[in-house]
């Protein structure tokens, strides 16, 4: 009975180790598909999965063999010893350990002499981020030797756009909740349980809702398609989730500070500037890395208030129509959706303990 | 709060507050006449997306400051009533005028006619009800909102128990979280190269259909022809996005139990599956309750997964999405708005759920 304890224990941590690995793997997987195929050639990306470039048994080409000029492709042929008919070559001829099989259509294909092996798949390039970043005509060299002019992305253009939306979109609610919820938790003023409900309840409006009414306001103002009208929709749509969980955190602030500094002489702005903001560092650090990973990553906001207004567009916007333009052209859609990814995904890993710590200080007290 | 002025104003005090305007007002016409520069610039882009944040947060850092200034030196009393404003006013007018406002201006758009000229009472609300294609569209919502938020939070659920009883807690966490960084567009790339689809004589490239051959079956296009099914391919999306979420809040009010219940437990002979039951569930109810409200209030609102992968086509719009496109596309203004009450509507009993639980302080 007691000798059972040890090795009890050890498979029940087995069996939670094993099947935590498990859904890691499965939550992790999709990203590094993403992100292999993001640096292969764009021939393999469209002939072979990612997943070839691990060591795996395939065919392997080791010859070529072509018919000479003149050779009835009709009948059968006589290619490095053995005769077959085109069907049964383009079916594949096995000879030893070697596999005779046609490439290419009747008339202008070959045979491939190939062999059973283990192999790697490891072409990698930087092709498809450069002509991702690329604005303008973009000339990319193929694996075979072969080059294509195609139209670049301009996704570094895009990536600059998505800048100048994220950072006054994150800096601008967070402060005007700040003052807010400062104003909430320490000012006494005629409506303010009223005013304080009315948040709380806009809370869960859906921004759908408000897209078209904010649209024509824009539109009679004159500031559609500009940054700042996509600054004020999304301070806006952030500033509920951000008075409220600041007002959370600043009304929690000991009292006797803010008593002592009243006073001393001090005036509200004073305090606010001096006192508030410093102590409340933590829960506007942590809305404000929630807030820019939303507005960086926001799709609808962007492509409604600033539209398809060329060289205004964001990252979001660009991929979104790489993927209805091009929704084949793997080699770009994976580079350039790693390119969206690269600035939350630094964001997140650099401060992740500050994240979700962060998050819960908001929602544990909700 | 007290304030250090005394209440009588002195002589020449209202001199001295025409005077403070003066920053205020000289802020806002250097903020106005920035943005009309800034709007006509032809420098490069650097440059200019550096000065339009250098505006766009200066100019609120400046308008604020100005603001109080100038409050500060209006006459004892006043200082108080006006500073009020000054702190809670930007806030509340942005509010109102992006939130609440839209909220009513939407509902009255949708009782007039596409051109918004005539006013047809609920005669849209009729049209939503009774067209055949709303009625896929309200039968997906409702799959989004049943299997997305059932799996999201077990998902999130089982993954916080685990991790709590392992040593890799953090990496896996960590792993978990990630896809919360990537945006829906991003995802949206992501998982269609998994469910990408080749003809069968050809190697497959997307995963999902590699293996899928590799067992045996035909390769199947899966967000597009396999309906009504494709949901699901869909949902799965914003399980994988949304599951670190869940998994974050439930780890924290696991970690909350104080363990010496659950050696109690133990001890009088509960097996773990009986701890997990009877004790960890009830006990971290209230958590269950608020993550599955806002998943519920999230898949709801859905909309940038499916205009990424399907565009709402093949039988696979949302509310979210039709609303998009009755509006944008076919300038069917009523009749978009009205779709977008239904989705406020549908909102509201969780709203006001939500609003109960904001006026129980110890929701946790």
């Amino acid at each position: 009975m007691y000798a059972d304890k040890p090795l009890n224990k050890f498979l029940s941590s087995l069996a939670v180790n094993g099947v935590l690995a498990l859904i890691c793997l499965l939550w992790t997987i999709p990203t590094i598909g993403l992100l292999v195929s993001s640096f292969r050639d764009r021939l393999d990306i469209n002939s072979t999965g990612w997943w070839t470039i691990f060591p795996h048994q395939d065919w392997v080409k080791v010859a070529e063999l072509r018919p000479e000029e003149g050779v009835d492709r009709n009948t059968p042929m006589t290619l490095g010893g053995v005769t077959h008919t085109f069907e049964e070559f383009r079916d594949g001829v096995q000879v030893g350990n070697q596999r005779y099989k046609w490439i290419g259509n009747r008339r202008i294909g070959y045979v491939q002499v190939q062999e059973y092996r283990w192999t790697a798949n490891t072409d990698f390039t930087l092709e498809n981020y450069r002509q991702v970043l690329a604005g303008g005509n973009y000339t990319a060299t193929l694996k075979d030797g072969t080059t294509v002019t195609e139209l670049g992305d301009d996704m570094s253009g895009s990536f600059l756009n998505s800048l100048a939306v994220a950072i006054p979109s994150t800096v601008i609610p967070i402060a005007l909740a700040a003052f807010a919820a400062y104003g909430f938790a320490w000012m006494r003023f005629p409506g303010r349980k009223m005013l304080f409900i009315l948040v709380v309840a806009l809370l869960v409006v859906p921004l759908q809702v408000a897209l078209v009414p904010i649209l024509r306001d824009f539109v009679t103002l004159g500031i559609n398609g500009t940054f700042l009208a996509v600054w004020l929709a999304h301070t806006g749509f952030g500033l509920p989730l951000a008075t409220y969980l600041l007002y959370n955190y600043i009304s929690e602030l000991p009292r006797d500070i803010f008593e002592s500094a009243f006073i001393d002489g001090a005036s509200h702005f004073t305090i606010f500037a001096q006192l508030v903001l410093p102590l409340a560092v933590p829960a506007l650090a942590s809305f404000a890395i929630f807030q820019f990973l939303w507005v960086w990553n926001d799709y609808l906001v962007g492509l409604i208030f600033i539209g398809a207004t060329p060289g205004s567009q964001l990252v979001t916007m660009r991929l979104a129509e790489i993927v209805g333009s091009r929704g084949q052209d793997w080699h770009l859609l994976t580079a350039g959706a790693f390119i969206t990814m690269l600035l939350p995904l630094t964001v997140f890993f650099s401060l992740q303990r500050f994240f979700v710590r962060g998050l819960l200080a908001g929602s544990v007290k909700g | 709060m007290a304030t250090s002025s005394s209440p009588s104003a002195p002589p020449g005090a209202w001199g001295r507050t025409a005077i403070a305007l003066v920053p205020l007002l000289a802020t806002l016409a250097g903020l106005g006449w920035g943005f009309l520069i800034l709007r006509d610039l032809q420098v490069p882009q650097l440059v200019l997306v550096l000065l339009a944040i250098v505006w766009g947060v200066g100019g609120m850092v400046l308008l604020f400051t100005t603001a109080n200034f100038f409050a500060e030196q209006l006459p004892g009393p006043w200082i108080a009533r006006v500073q009020a404003w000054i702190f809670v006013g930007p806030a509340m007018l942005m509010l109102i005028w992006a939130l609440a406002l839209p909220a009513v201006r939407t509902v009255i758009i949708s009782l007039y006619d596409s051109i918004g000229t005539k006013f047809i009472g609920l005669d849209n609300y009729l049209g939503v009800f009774t067209d055949a294609n709303m009625l896929t569209v309200f039968r997906n919502n409702l799959l989004w909102m049943i299997f997305g938020t059932a799996f999201t939070v077990s998902l999130g659920l089982l993954v916080a128990v685990l991790s709590d009883r392992s040593r890799f807690e953090t990496l896996a966490k960590g792993l978990i979280f990630m896809p919360m960084a990537i945006s829906f567009v991003g995802a949206g790339v992501i998982w269609n190269f998994i469910y990408a689809v080749r003809p069968a004589d050809g190697a497959q490239i997307g995963l999902l259909n590699a293996f899928w051959v590799a067992l045996g079956g035909q390769p199947e296009a899966w967000t597009a022809f396999f309906q009504p099914w494709n949901n699901f391919f869909l949902i799965v999306i914003v399980i994988w996005l949304q599951t670190g979420y869940s998994m974050v809040l439930f780890s924290a009010a696991i970690k909350g139990i104080s363990t010496e219940i659950l050696e109690a437990a133990r001890v009088d002979g509960a097996n773990e599956v009986q701890v997990f039951f009877q004790i960890m569930i009830p006990m971290i109810m209230g958590t269950i309750i608020t993550v599955t409200t806002t998943i519920v209030i999230f898949t709801l609102k859905i909309f940038d997964v499916v205009i990424v992968m399907t565009g709402g086509q093949y039988g696979t719009s949302v509310i979210a999405t039709e609303f998009y496109r009755q509006y944008f596309t076919y300038n069917n203004d009523g009749y978009g708005s009205a779709i977008a009450v239904v989705l406020f509507i549908a909102v509201i009993p969780v709203m006001v759920y939500n609003l109960r639980q904001f006026a129980q302080p110890e929701a946790f």
